[in-house]
């Protein structure tokens, strides 16, 4: 059964129409590509998906569940978790502050006002696995604020994961970064597809990232599906060809 | 512990000795056990602004609402239910932190410049109240005549009403008591979600914290923490009008809370302390009084945009 399930979404802006009848099955422990030209509603559908607004028309299922109508906080309960594509992050605290926030809604201490010891070293348990598996251990006291483009890229990141999410949902994970950082982060979700068997649907421009990750793209235009596919089938589709290159070619 | 822990708790304990001694060191510096009374009240009051301004970011312009209703709890009951200067603060706070708890529901969906907006608009429905309500609040002569009574103990019975020292340190009792209570909430995890919301609301929303609830909490333990403050204003007058519900009392707690620095708990403490003491001094010499502390304020926010306490940890860590 399909993890997530999007089925004849469109989100209207006044006359506006920023996606048009979209619908889309995402497989457990799948990594599907969402691309498109600029403008052609990648961001958007990102947020009906996670619950920054509600679609127009249509639904959204989570695991078999309606979620729809549910705010955010309810998805992430249910194990979504998102990052921007301009980071999103919270930047005068350190980088193992910023994951302790995520680590301790995951295991419901949000409105606590007093945790004992061993859920202290929980918390902290959990946070330094995922420095590590992100590779941000080394700076972990630094103030994420003062990190590098990319490593605060991989600290958003790090900071969805320490929701123990069964679905992420990366928009842009490689934006504004050099070849280097690229190179990097696109090792790092590899590693988390692969290793970590996680579910991720990620937007993205650069395509050879693109097609060195997904398992399945999904090509959106002007707020429609335009293909669907493997990437070999996506690399040989004509009308993505054009799409990309102009309708004139 | 690292050398900055050890330079913060020995900086916080020559706070509570200074507090601790002022009675004995302030008449030496040419000041008065009252004056020192004063400082702990509205700081208190500025650090309860500052609990949601500085750590929550949500700036509330209408906080003395919630002061003043902590002062007319505590002085009704005074006048006309019971003798008792821990019921009257009881009542105070409760009335105050109640009220702004339910219309902190209602305001919580607010935003910036508009959620200030509407604090004030609260505000000032309070201040006419009070003001209108003469047969109950005094009116604009306010309520009058009531009196702070003496502590019983059980073993002993201490006069606050007369002995000055003996109220300060009363106030002092209460006041580290509502710091602590601060400082421990900003200590939870659900402080740390209150600073995560401070830092950036819509990460703070997509790692599953439902902004509204959290603001609505910590809103609502900051009207409490402010009546509580309230409370203690009563007993330190003897005396509640409605200035102390005005919107330009408001302004003063924030403008003490921005000019100590309200990134930092103890900032709005020192912002207090100024606040009064140009108050006091200044105000004998002129009557225009709040144009130093206006051109004070400005060159502050000007120069030391993190505030005064802001600035010197700066400089220390430059």
């Amino acid at each position: 059964m399909s993890l997530l399930e999007v089925s004849h979404a469109s989100k209207h802006f006044g006359s506006l129409v920023a996606v048009r009848d979209v619908s889309l099955k995402v497989a457990k422990g799948e990594l599907r590509a969402i691309i498109g030209p600029n403008g052609a509603g990648k961001t958007t559908f990102f947020n009906l998906i996670s619950g920054f607004f509600p679609p127009t028309t249509g639904t959204v299922s989570f695991d078999g569940e309606d979620v729809t109508g549910l705010s955010v906080a309810r998805r992430v309960t249910r194990g979504m978790a998102r990052t921007f594509q301009i980071t999103e992050i919270f930047p005068e605290l350190t980088v193992f502050e910023n994951l302790r926030v995520g680590a301790e809604v995951a295991a419901g201490y949000r409105l606590r006002p007093w945790i004992g010891k061993n859920a202290i070293a929980a918390v902290k348990r959990s946070v330094d696995e995922i420095l590590d598996l992100t590779r941000l251990s080394a700076k972990a006291t630094r103030l994420v604020g003062e990190l590098a483009h990319g490593d605060q890229r991989a600290a958003e990141i790090a900071m969805a994961l320490t929701l123990k999410p069964r679905l992420l949902l990366l928009d842009e994970p490689t934006a504004g970064m050099g070849e280097q950082e690229t190179y990097e982060i696109t090792q790092m979700v590899r590693r988390l597809h692969r290793e970590k068997s996680f579910t991720i649907v990620l937007i993205e421009h650069d395509m050879r990232v693109v097609f060195h990750l997904a398992d399945r793209i999904t090509v959106l235009d002007q707020g429609a599906l335009l293909a669907e596919g493997t990437p070999p089938e996506i690399a040989a589709n004509e009308a993505v060809q054009a799409a990309y290159l102009g309708k004139a070619a | 512990m690292s050398a900055e822990q050890g330079r913060k708790l020995a900086i916080i304990a020559a706070l509570w000795a200074a507090l601790i001694l002022a009675p004995l060191w302030m008449p030496l510096v040419g000041g008065y056990t009252a004056l020192g009374t004063r400082v702990l009240v509205l700081g208190l009051a500025a650090m309860s602004v500052n609990f949601l301004l500085g750590f929550t970011g949500v700036l509330s312009f209408g906080h003395a609402a919630w002061f003043g209703l902590g002062a007319y709890g505590c002085g009704l009951l005074l006048k006309f239910v019971a003798l008792s200067t821990p019921l009257g603060i009881l009542a105070g706070t409760l009335l105050g932190g109640i009220l702004g708890g339910l219309l902190g529901a209602l305001i919580v969906r607010r935003r910036g410049v508009y959620f200030a907006m509407v604090t004030i608009a609260f505000g000032q429905v309070f201040y006419y109240i009070a003001f209108q309500w003469s047969s109950l609040t005094g009116g604009d002569d306010g309520l009058r005549p009531f009196y702070r009574q003496p502590l019983h103990l059980g073993f002993t019975t201490i006069d606050i009403l007369q002995n000055s020292t003996a109220f300060y340190y009363f106030v002092l009792f209460c006041f580290a008591g509502a710091a602590a209570a601060m400082a421990f909430i900003l200590r939870s995890p659900f402080g740390r979600t209150m600073i995560a919301i401070r830092e950036n609301e819509r990460r703070a929303r997509f790692l599953g914290i439902p902004i509204e609830l959290h603001i609505w909490i910590a809103f609502t333990l900051s009207c409490f923490f402010m009546a509580f403050a309230g409370s203690l204003y009563a007993l330190v007058n003897n005396f509640a009008d409605p200035r102390g519900l005005h919107y330009s009392q408001s302004g003063d707690f924030v403008m003490m809370a921005v000019m100590g620095g309200m990134r930092n708990f103890w900032g709005p403490l020192l912002g207090a302390v100024v606040f009064v003491v140009l108050q006091d001094y200044v105000s004998s010499i002129t009557i225009n009084w709040q144009i130093y502390i206006g051109l004070l304020f400005v060159l502050v926010v000007l120069f030391f945009p993190r505030g005064l306490l802001g600035f010197i940890q700066q400089r220390r860590r430059a």
